[in-house]
């Protein structure tokens, strides 16, 4: 099927394939459309805000969210719950003022196909139609790249703790459990992956942990990327600052297969490196269901947009935002995410009715911790130029070293950004 | 923003290849959204550091923007992205944030007694230029009522620090008062709004 509709919206990209709808059995309409209607897919840092702005800009069009967990837990700070800084439930929210202080129609339920010829949603209860469908389906992992992992059974051994909820707790209990002089192994893939700056922050927060609890204890950080992707200079700062003989980076390190018994993983397949804790982050891909509708580009992993109204290159009436997208220079981030769905939601409505999209303007700000109460951050603007999304030269960059004043903001980023999500 | 338009010209020149929205230049919304993510909708802050915009003075808006631009005032990630915008773009951003609905930082926690002794001061100080209680502003003042109490003190310890410069006629007013006394006046104007 998924091949069959592969094809189908390549045709219907090249413009020909009219009529010629795949023998899959219809899925029944629920929520009969009777005005204009935008479905959002996807309840996180993009779908939320954009479901919330398409609303803000135009009250008459509804807004159908489409999210298959009641509770959404943020991945930003959730390194912080793995540090022991933070609880769970300071970074979990609900969608109940979102939806009444908006007028948004949640649907809690699965999405498992996109119909672009006929502009619908399939989930497990039926078909949703839209006239415009706003995707912010995050990630999902390819983990057929790494050898001997089985997505069903490995996770709960060797946690990615890359979706926040139960793999965060799972790799914070491990690390609560491992005896003093433990070695925590943690493996970055490639980029593009989520959250460029997370893998380090993560190191910083899990030896946080063990200076204070298991202060023999070590943290190996295996990077497939030849040096750290993001902050790298404040990183190492930090480390050498406050980690002395606890942190060892080796770049240039990439996991090829894993072996959940023996607690090891192999490194370009030939080193075998094990830990007590090991922390596979696998390499990504956009969420599932962008995949399966045909929606990523010739590198099968990401999905291609239009700069200026995140709609897919690949499907018409269709628009991807958030880590699922490629937006030029725009980190796949939260903020990023944020600002993305803002940009989409003020362009929908304007081609929704009939007017000129907006040339974009967007931000992002991010911040890792390196202590419980230091913390770095990187900023930029991005505009489009000569067709593409980049940061605005001369402008943005690092923090010019950790401070205290910065963790301040973090905390601040975060109560804001997620008030922004949930209200 | 000339510049970008410019570019855009060019990248039109060369175009039909990418199958780009034609799109107008960013709208006052456009631009004021992205701050959103940090300084709340609309800009009406969810707190603790991150003033609230909302109902903000233009003008003082605007000299903060540039402020930050040039470096004159101390900051973490607003330098660096101040660098990114005209002073057209200020303006703009500047009308927008002006125009939304005050936000007050209902709910906030606040010492009554540094709230009481921070009126006294206000009174004798500030109220020239921050009128009605901080609510209101002369010239190029802003709006300081109602703002979260984290950020007043942030604020506040920079004045206190000298890492950020007044103008001649504040330094003057603010001369004779301690650190304690600007403890006292972030709490005032943190307890407005909150039922006192």
């Amino acid at each position: 099927m998924s091949v069959n509709r592969r094809n189908f919206l390549r045709l219907l990209t090249a413009g020909a394939g009219a009529g010629a709808m795949p023998f899959a059995a219809r899925a029944a309409e629920i929520m009969p459309k009777s005005g204009r209607r935008v479905v959002v897919v996807g309840g996180g840092y993009g779908g939320t805000i954009a479901a919330k702005y398409v609303r803000m800009l135009d009250p008459t069009i509804e807004v159908v969210l489409v999210e298959r967990n009641r509770q959404f837990v943020s991945c930003p700070f959730s390194n912080l719950v793995i540090g022991g800084e933070r609880k769970l439930a300071d970074i979990t929210m609900n969608y109940d003022k979102l939806a009444s202080n908006h007028g948004i129609r949640m649907v809690f339920d699965e999405v498992t196909a996109i119909d672009a010829a006929r502009q619908e949603v399939v989930t497990a209860g039926g078909a949703i139609r839209y006239d415009r469908l706003i995707l912010s389906p995050g990630i999902d992992f390819r983990f057929e790249e790494l050898e001997g992992y089985d997505p069903a059974t490995t996770p709960g051994i060797m946690p990615h703790a890359w979706k926040a909820g139960e793999q965060t707790l799972l790799l914070r209990s491990q690390l609560e459990a491992m005896k003093d002089g433990g070695t925590v192994v943690l493996t970055v893939p490639l980029t593009p992956y989520r959250c460029p700056p997370g893998p380090y922050e993560r190191t910083s927060m899990i030896a946080w942990y063990l200076k204070q609890a298991k202060p023999k204890s070590k943290v190996l950080v295996l990077d497939a990327n030849p040096d750290i992707v993001s902050k790298g200079p404040l990183f190492k700062k930090g480390w050498a600052k406050h980690y002395p003989g606890m942190v060892e980076f080796r770049g240039a390190q990439k996991v090829t297969a894993v072996d959940p018994k023996a607690m090891s993983v192999m490194v370009d397949g030939i080193e075998e490196v094990e830990g007590d804790v090991v922390n596979v982050i696998p390499p990504q891909r956009a969420g599932a269901i962008a995949v399966k509708a045909g929606l990523v580009g010739a590198d099968k992993n990401w999905c291609p947009v239009d700069a200026t109204t995140f709609e897919s290159t690949i499907a018409p009436n269709v628009h991807v935002i958030g880590d699922a997208c490629v937006a030029g220079a725009m980190p796949k981030s939260g903020y990023s995410a944020n600002a993305e769905a803002k940009v989409c939601a003020t362009n929908v409505v304007a081609l929704m009715n009939g007017r000129e999209p907006v040339e974009m303007s967007g931000i992002n700000t991010c911040y890792s911790f390196i202590t419980g109460s230091e913390a770095v951050s990187v900023a930029a603007v991005y505009r489009v130029a000569d067709g593409k999304i980049g940061a605005v030269p001369n402008s943005g960059g690092v923090s010019p070293d950790l401070s205290e004043l910065e963790a301040i903001y973090a905390d601040s980023w975060l109560r804001n950004i997620m008030g922004e999500m949930s209200s | 923003m000339s510049r970008s338009r410019r570019k855009w010209g060019a990248a039109l020149g060369i175009a039909a290849l990418s199958a780009m929205a034609h799109a107008a230049p960013p709208t006052p919304a456009m631009l004021a959204n992205a701050c959103a993510g940090c300084h709340g909708t609309n800009g009406a802050s969810a707190g603790l550091a991150m003033p609230s915009l909302a109902g903000q003075n233009k003008i003082a808006m605007v000299e903060a923007m540039k402020a930050f631009k040039s470096g004159e005032r101390p900051s973490t990630v607003m330098g660096r992205l101040a660098k990114a915008y005209s002073d057209a773009e200020f303006e703009a951003m500047g009308d927008y944030f002006a125009a939304q609905k005050p936000a007050v930082a209902v709910g906030q926690k606040f010492d009554v007694a540094l709230a009481a002794k921070g009126r006294e001061l206000h009174e004798r100080h500030c109220k020239r230029c921050h009128l009605e209680g901080g609510k209101e502003f002369d010239e190029n003042a802003a709006v300081v009522a109602g703002q979260w109490l984290k950020y007043l003190q942030i604020q506040m310890d920079d004045y206190a620090a000298g890492r950020r410069t007044m103008s001649e006629k504040k330094a003057e007013k603010m001369k004779p008062l301690t650190r304690d006394d600007f403890e006292a006046i972030a709490h005032f104007y943190a307890s407005a709004g909150q039922g006192e």
